[in-house]
């Protein structure tokens, strides 16, 4: 069963370990950079935080190669209790964590503060895995879907509680390792047209077209759009076409109409959609098959969702994030407030050019403009002293480690092992695209580090742990 | 493995296929930000953003009679950028700015010293040296080019018409660590108000901040305002206060407690304004102020007589027999006397063997002559008669009743002064006692009786007593700021008190403070032309007594409350009664009678200075 240590370092994948030491270690300089003044302690000094930042990575590293001595089964066999121990931890955490500018997710223990929320994604990961090792296991069964929903909402809202909004989202990681394990496509894209509706909500809210409120209208258009879709991928043939036709003709002709004569779209359309439900209806009666059913269903709950988007943005969302959404969005500008983050980060990269300004010599950063610029604004310094060609090379970097992480995930005979794996470049691909996706400006700005680079002993000890384990059991491949 | 009914292989490869697609977005996003769009490194190369700060002028203060108090002058701060500054004539440097070589060296190195400077940073603007006089300052303008990275910054300074009010007044300094934690309000650099009612009144004094959004480049020069400054907001200056306090009659009062140890108070009684507040010794607020605060702030400091308390309200005494007219009230109240109830005296309390003590008088005596005698033994009888009534469950629920009665004429917690760090003083209920004696009777704290002992008040406490007294029953909280520009006053200052003791039983104590002064302790303060109210107390302690005095006037239309304290005085009569009647003089006629000429030369020529030890530093 277990295999010989010599075995562990042949069969480890050392693409993945050369990737991960390039990241901690460019991550190490750049934090430097991000702190570096004139008089300015020396990288290895431990008063500053590059020699911090040291001090975590040779702890993460030893950590790291000493997950690796670790019996294989023994991860499968101790997830629920890891899982256990750290919703534990989060639980304490919510009330005896200080308040640290507005979160409260910082275990203090004398010289070391923790975040609980860091260490509970590998965790999650184990326990799902575990969960979903089972002998026949089925996803779709509402039991075990419930009981993974459960397994990631409950760290989530823990997390929401100690005010860390960006770590929380994080979890929604693991559905696109459910997508993989057989979820159906539905849910995910159910989700993304739940976005898709609230940005172009928000966006164009306001906005009028004639007397058409133009976002609801675009909306009430890709509704009968996904219908549409929806209907020639399930059910090809003549009764989707005596549907689609018509209602697609009812739609031009009611623009063209519009033209000419003054009058709301919306109703008109909401018309045309009552119709095309009612004659989904019908066929849904004549042949009994529940895909009509659920298309319906899509249906009503987009336009439940349309109409009470306003009231989730306005008393759901706490002021500062919507704040920050309309920023990301572009509906305001204002440099010296909300936007002033992401619009000092934007110039920093925008001004590193393609070949950046060189190591140690951005000034941006160097002027203290962007804030944050060690931990979650790391990027910046990256895009503004390495320019295009650094910022672009750790994009590729990143892609490289997430692609070849499906890679081996995908190798793995055991069940645990590829959900894990699975897991593991999810939950990566998010932390980059939020955060990267942050500090050039396309995304709202939610706190999150960036995994291997941002500064801070919590977060690359928890990465570390969350990549050694899955390359420890990608060394057994083969059991 | 079981098959699945999905098709494994097609969701890898589309999983994959949009993890490309992502970063190929975020790819492109990049390359338009840092290559094809070259306005960002314009922004960066000629224009970043400064949020310079534009400091409000804090707000004035006047008296009550609209005479300037506090205002503003303009002072310079001295800022460094080490990043750009080069070799330079450290010398000639000094000689500008007035300060010596070793000076220098010492504020350099404390501006890099991240321990006293967190916020250091070698780009930016970091205060070199505080407020710069005018005449350094126009010396150091002139020749600021030769010392390149030092700029000079403008702020604004107290400045003091008067030499007095020092503790009133209050001071304001630089923002500390604590201050900066408290308040995202505050940057380093910033004054604050530290005590007084530059404290108390922070909040409407300062004003709000304004921004100037400037450009500067990636060197940190200034390069203009952003977008013409439509951006930026002006500073909101701080609103103004008016006092209550009289100016003149603070001066006056100050010259009179000069080589003194104590306190004047005086309060409007209908309004609780405080019209005078004097502790003495005092100091002139000028002298914290500018680059002189810290050495000049030192000293008052260390100051063995403690100038920087503000005894009126933070010196905790024994009120001695200016409590007696507040006990005579709780026995009215409460029915334990009646005001021709008599009591004897045969120098002494008969049931205490003679203790305490007390002087040749005629006996028995009723309420109001006992007042006027000031009669240790009538109000030892009354307590010991409170405390033994068979009306009260137990000795335990007269003393909680009898403490009740004392707090609702204002002692035992801080009254609520709108100025920081009032005292409480002590009032004792029956745990109290429980807590210290196994077993106690009337007699084992008799002393209270005639305000010695466990008692203990401000003299702010004396003085709300006697404007209780004057209003017969109510007062208002006092306070020193009297109007807020464009802004109403707390509702406390607004409100009356009620003491919930009826207004005839004051009609008796009156009576008796009357008689005090006609002919009885108090004589000293019988002014022609004024009906004066009064009550001397000489309070007991570790040395000579404190001379203590407490009145009111005009006896029918109450215009002014007043509580005098003078520090090993001996006698009330002495010192204390004598300072009142002048007080009460200056401010009721607006000046001295010749006659009294005599008495005011002996007051304030006086020195009643205890020798006190070098200053312990646990001493508040």
């Amino acid at each position: 069963m277990s295999s010989p240590k010599s075995k562990i370092w042949s069969n480890l994948d050392w693409i993945t370990v050369s990737i991960y030491v390039v990241m901690v270690v460019a991550g190490w300089f750049n934090i430097y950079a991000a702190s570096y003044d004139f008089d300015q302690v020396s990288i290895f000094d431990l008063s500053g935080r590059a020699g911090m930042q040291m001090l975590w990575i040779v702890i993460s590293v030893v950590m790291g190669f000493s997950l690796l001595l670790i019996e294989s089964n023994w991860y499968d066999i101790f997830a629920y209790w890891v899982y256990v121990f750290l919703i534990l931890l989060l639980v304490v955490t919510i009330f005896v964590a200080p308040d640290i500018k507005g979160s409260r997710s910082w275990l203090v223990m004398g010289p070391v503060r923790l975040q609980a929320a860091e260490f509970a994604k590998f965790a999650t990961a184990l326990a799902i895995a575990r969960f979903m090792n089972g002998y026949r296991f089925e996803l779709m069964n509402v039991k075990n879907f419930a009981v993974i929903l459960c397994l990631i909402l409950l760290p989530l809202g823990l997390i929401l509680l100690q005010k860390e909004t960006g770590s929380a989202l994080i979890f929604l990681a693991f559905f696109v390792m459910l997508y993989r394990e057989g979820m159906p496509g539905a849910i995910i894209f159910t989700g993304f047209c739940t976005i898709l509706f609230f940005l172009i909500a928000l966006k164009l809210d306001g906005m009028v077209w004639g007397i058409t409120p133009l976002g609801e209208y675009i909306i009430l258009v890709l509704v009968l759009l996904f219908i549409y879709i929806m209907l020639f991928t399930y059910k090809k043939g003549r009764t989707t076409k005596y549907i689609v036709f018509p209602s697609m003709g009812l739609i031009i002709i009611s623009m063209a109409v519009s033209f000419f004569v003054k009058f709301n779209l919306c109703h008109v359309t909401l018309g045309i959609l009552a119709l095309t439900v009612l004659a989904i209806l019908t066929n849904y009666i004549r042949f009994g098959s529940s895909r009509y059913l659920y298309i319906i269903l899509f249906v009503l709950f987009s336009i439940v969702y349309l109409y009470s988007v306003d009231y989730f943005f306005n008393d759901v969302l706490e002021p500062y994030q919507q704040t920050r959404v309309k920023v990301a969005l572009g509906m305001i500008d204002d440099p010296s407030g909300a936007g002033y983050n992401v619009n000092q980060s934007k110039i920093a990269i925008g001004s590193g050019g393609l070949l950046g300004k060189g190591y140690l010599n951005g000034t941006q950063t160097k002027l203290k403009y962007v804030p944050e610029q060690d931990t979650d604004f790391i990027f910046c310094t990256v895009g503004e002293e390495e320019g295009f060609l650094g910022a672009g090379g750790v994009l590729l970097l990143f892609l490289a480690l997430i692609v070849r992480l499906i890679f081996l995930a995908e190798r793995q005979r055991h069940r645990f092992s590829r959900i894990y794996g699975y897991s593991v470049a999810s939950i990566l691909t998010f932390h980059v695209a939020v955060n990267i996706g942050m500090v050039i400006g396309i995304m709202p700005v939610i706190g999150i580090p960036l995994p291997f680079f941002s500064y801070g002993g919590s977060s690359i000890c928890a990465f570390t742990i969350l990549l050694f384990i899955f390359l420890r059991l990608d060394t057994s491949r083969n059991r | 493995m079981k098959k699945e009914d999905f098709d494994a292989d097609k969701r890898k490869i589309f999983i994959i296929c949009f993890v490309c697609f992502l970063f190929l977005v975020y790819i492109i996003r990049l390359f338009t930000l840092q290559v094809l769009d070259n306005n960002y490194k314009e922004w960066a190369n000629s224009n970043a953003f400064l949020n310079k700060k534009r400091h409000p002028s804090r707000g004035v203060m006047y008296d009550r009679n609209d005479k300037l108090l506090v205002y503003n002058q303009p002072s310079y701060d001295v800022m460094v950028v080490m990043r750009e500054t080069k070799a330079f004539d450290t010398l000639a440097f000094c000689r500008a700015i007035n300060i010596d070589m070793e000076y220098f060296k010492k504020k350099w190195a404390d501006v890099k010293n991240r321990k006293l400077n967190p916020g250091y940073s070698s780009y930016t603007p970091q205060p070199f040296l505080n407020q710069l006089g005018s005449k350094e300052y126009g010396i150091l303008q002139e020749s600021i080019y030769k010392f390149p990275g030092f700029y000079l910054e403008n702020k604004t300074i107290r400045e003091y018409n008067y030499p007095s009010a020092a503790h009133v007044l209050g001071y304001i300094a630089v923002a500390d660590k604590q201050n900066l934690a408290d308040d995202d309000y505050y940057v380093r650099g910033d004054y604050i108000g530290k005590t007084g009612i530059e404290k108390r009144y922070e909040s409407y004094l300062r004003g709000t901040k304004g921004v100037e959004i400037l450009l500067r480049d990636a060197h940190g020069r200034i390069k203009g305002r952003y977008e013409e400054g439509i951006h930026d907001q002006d500073p909101i200056p701080g609103k103004d206060l008016t006092l209550s306090l009289d100016i003149d009659l603070q001066a006056y009062g100050e010259m009179l407690m000069a080589n003194k140890l104590g306190s004047i108070i005086m309060i409007e009684p209908k309004t609780g304004e405080i019209l005078c507040m004097v502790s003495s010794p005092t100091y002139d607020p000028s002298i914290l102020v500018g680059r002189q605060f810290s050495e000049n702030f030192n000293n008052l400091a260390k100051d063995p007589y403690t100038p920087l308390i503000n005894r009126a309200m933070n010196g905790k005494y024994p009120p001695g027999s200016t409590f007696k007219p507040a006990q005579a009230l709780v026995f009215l109240e409460e029915d334990i006397i009646q005001p021709s109830t008599a009591y004897s005296c045969y120098v002494g309390w008969p049931p205490g063997n003679g203790h305490p003590a007390c002087h040749g008088h005629g006996s028995p005596l009723a309420l109001v002559d006992a007042l006027a005698t000031s009669c240790n033994s009538y109000f030892c009888w009354g307590l010991k008669a409170m405390l033994e009534n068979r009306k009260y469950s137990s000795i335990d629920d007269a003393m909680n009743k009898w403490r009740d009665l004392m707090v609702n004429q204002g002692f035992g917690y801080p009254l609520g002064v709108d100025l920081p760090g009032e005292k409480q003083g002590r009032i004792p209920n029956g745990q109290f006692y429980n807590n210290i004696y196994t077993k106690w009777n009337p007699f084992t704290i008799i002393s209270i009786a005639i305000g010695q002992g466990e008692v203990e008040e401000t003299p702010l406490q004396i003085c709300n007593l006697v404007a209780t007294i004057a209003n017969r029953g109510y007062y208002h909280v006092p306070h020193v700021v009297k109007k807020i520009r464009d802004a109403a006053l707390d509702q406390t200052y607004t409100d009356k008190k009620y003491t919930g003791i009826h207004s005839e039983h004051y009609e008796t104590v009156v009576d008796g403070m009357r008689k005090a002064v006609t002919g009885g302790t108090c004589y000293g303060a019988n002014l022609p032309n004024i009906e004066v109210c009064g009550k001397t107390g000489t309070a007991e302690n570790i040395g000579k007594s404190h001379s203590i005095f407490m009145a009111f006037a005009p006896k029918d239309d109450p215009k002014v409350a007043i509580s005098i304290l003078v520090e090993n005085g001996g006698y009330g009569a002495t010192y204390a009664v004598p300072m009142g009647r002048l007080m009460i003089e200056k401010y009721l006629n607006g000046r001295i009678s010749e006659s009294d000429k005599g008495i005011e030369d002996r007051i304030k020529n006086a020195t009643i200075l205890r020798n006190v030890l070098p200053k312990k530093q646990n001493m508040e």
